[in-house]
């Protein structure tokens, strides 16, 4: 147990200096777009979208709880990047040389993303309080968004990983990122409630898990526990299944990649 | 012989897919011998060095390291060797010390014992003045030296290098000779790719030419050798249509072992070139063949392989890259 704990600390902390020598593609890449989408969408359509649809006091407060969300999703969706450069240049093969517990690598992994995509939430809602946007639930509001973003990036995380250690080269490996991310967005409540949107898009979005989690977020930030709570307790049922998927098949993809 | 056995393969196959990578590969290597798998790319070396050290499972057929067997006892076997992979699988954003400390952890050195290997490992590639630089600021040379360290981190008892002087410069590589001549004087067994006929050559205590995922022929450079039977004498004709006659005459001749018919001329293997070279020159002057170039040598290494191959170590090999 000591040993297994050595190891995760070990090469969490490898991905922790890696980053704090990445400063520059940190900012850029990571924090950025998503503020951009806060603070440049939410102040864009302030005018344009309808309250009576949104529900919400102004479009920044009603945007929050979606760029909460999606950072999730593309912190989640990259979260096997550099596990795929590590495979490309023989980092990995060296590291499954030695007498490592192989889910040593994998956990590390989670612990890294899971909190850094934290911190970036909490940078979020911190923008967002500039603005304005108070969360209704306050701070144990905050802490049930952090679980949330947690349980959704896990899966995420999960099906980043196994792709990965699947696809042939890391051109592939952007490209179905890409392909992913964005209708992932659209054809969610992020931007939009379901009510507000044209009947097919709405339909699919039901089933994206990002709604979800969105709708459990939106009214712990909008407007309280009563409203929240039940859509809180659905999102946990929700991800608890969507995570077990999401492990399952890619547990699978870890055994064979890794022995 | 009553050496110690290191690593016994016996008919290791492995197959991807439908492609056949090294096919019922069977071979000992001894404690405390440097051992070479040479051959061309693609020849099964690499498939056959990462099944031994536990990265890949055998389709058919048993690998074991020191007594464990690699897939069964694959923790116990990891915690016995050292692998020093074929790319520079460096991490450009860590440190030289930062990626020893990251081995030292996950090879479960205690804080202190890790410091006092890293400090003498550094010392011992002479890489302690660029410890605390990011790798990404480091030349070919000293990613290789890194490398090396890195797979003497655990201390191993076998050390396993996968092509190690693949691209570097002349110097680099004397350097890397150098280490890997002295881990062999310390008493560490070592085992390495290689498709350089020279490396194997001066290095290797034993090594097995493999080429199409088999074993071609297995040995001491010399025995190898030796085993072609005897020294080479190499004639160019003038007249290329004489070749046939000049081979007839010879072929009889009991100082000759082999006479063989080559484009310009004629390989002749003899025993001895005391008895062999008047008898060649001789009926070379009775037949009328004019001599263009005479050469005579022992068997290289490069004969050996073409001897068991067919062909050329450097027809698969592509264009080095050299660094200048």
């Amino acid at each position: 147990m000591k040993e297994y704990w050595q190891e995760i600390s070990a090469l969490t902390m490898r991905w922790v200096k890696r980053l704090s020598r990445e400063k520059f593609s940190m900012l850029f890449t990571l924090v950025q777009p998503m503020l951009f989408w806060l603070i440049f969408f939410g102040n864009l359509f302030q005018r344009a979208a309808d309250m009576q649809v949104t529900q919400a006091p102004d479009y920044i407060s009603f945007l929050t709880a979606g760029v909460v969300v999606m950072t999730v999703l593309n912190n989640g969706l990259a979260g096997g990047v550099d596990l795929l450069f590590d495979k490309e240049n023989g980092f990995l093969e060296r590291l499954m040389t030695t007498p490592i517990h192989r889910s040593s690598v994998i956990l590390s992994r989670f612990i890294f993303v899971m909190t850094i995509t934290s911190l970036q939430v909490l940078v979020i809602l911190g923008v967002a309080f500039l603005f304005g946007v108070q969360p209704a639930t306050g701070l144990l509001g905050i802490a049930t968004i952090l679980m949330i973003g947690m349980l959704f990036g896990v899966g995420l995380t999960a099906i980043s990983m196994a792709m990965a250690f699947s696809v042939k080269s890391h051109g592939d490996f952007f490209s179905v990122l890409g392909f992913l991310s964005l209708p992932a967005i659209f054809l969610s409540s992020a931007l939009v409630p379901l009510a507000g949107m044209p009947a097919w898009m709405g339909f699919l979005a039901r089933f994206n898990p990002m709604t979800w989690a969105i709708d459990a977020v939106r009214p712990l930030i909008l407007t309280g526990w009563t409203e929240a709570l039940p859509h809180v307790g659905m999102v946990v049922v929700v991800m608890v299944i969507f995570d077990a998927l999401c492990l399952y098949g890619s547990a699978k993809v870890f055994r064979r990649a890794m022995g | 012989m009553d050496r110690a056995i290191a690593i016994q393969v016996s008919h290791l196959t492995k197959t991807y897919d439908k492609h056949t990578a090294v096919s019922d590969l069977s071979f000992e290597v001894y404690g405390g011998e440097i051992f070479g798998l040479l051959g061309p790319n693609g020849a099964g070396k690499s498939t056959t060095l990462r099944t031994i050290i536990t990265l890949l499972t055998p389709t058919s057929g048993t690998v074991s390291v020191l007594g464990h067997d690699t897939v069964r006892e694959a923790d116990l076997v990891r915690r016995l060797i050292g692998y020093v992979p074929q790319e520079r699988a460096i991490d450009r954003f860590l440190t030289g010390r930062e990626h020893l400390e990251l081995l030292g952890a996950l090879y479960h050195l205690s804080k202190a014992e890790a410091a006092k290997r890293i400090a003498e490992l550094l010392k011992l590639v002479e890489l302690e003045e660029a410890a605390d630089r990011a790798a990404k600021t480091y030349s070919g040379g000293m990613k290789r030296k890194l490398d090396i360290a890195c797979g003497l981190l655990p201390d191993p008892k076998i050390l396993f290098l996968d092509e190690p002087t693949l691209g570097l410069d002349v110097q680099s590589r004397l350097r890397i000779w150098e280490y890997v001549r002295m881990l062999k004087a310390r008493g560490m067994t070592i085992v390495m790719t290689t498709n350089y006929l020279d490396e194997a050559d001066q290095l290797c205590d034993r090594l097995a030419i493999i080429d199409g995922g088999k074993i071609k022929t297995l040995g001491s450079p010399t025995e190898l050798k030796i085993g072609l039977g005897g020294d080479i004498v190499s004639l160019t004709l003038k007249d290329p249509s004489k070749i046939a006659t000049l081979v007839a005459a010879l072929t009889k001749q009991p100082a000759m072992r082999a006479v063989k018919a080559t484009q310009t001329g004629l390989d002749i293997r003899v025993e001895s070139p005391e008895k062999a070279l008047p008898a060649i020159l001789e009926s070379a002057n009775r037949l009328d063949c004019q001599l263009e170039f005479i050469e005579y040598h022992r068997p290289r290494l490069d004969d050996v392989f073409i001897a068991h191959t067919g062909r050329s170590i450097k027809d698969d090999v592509p264009m080095e890259k050299e660094a200048v």
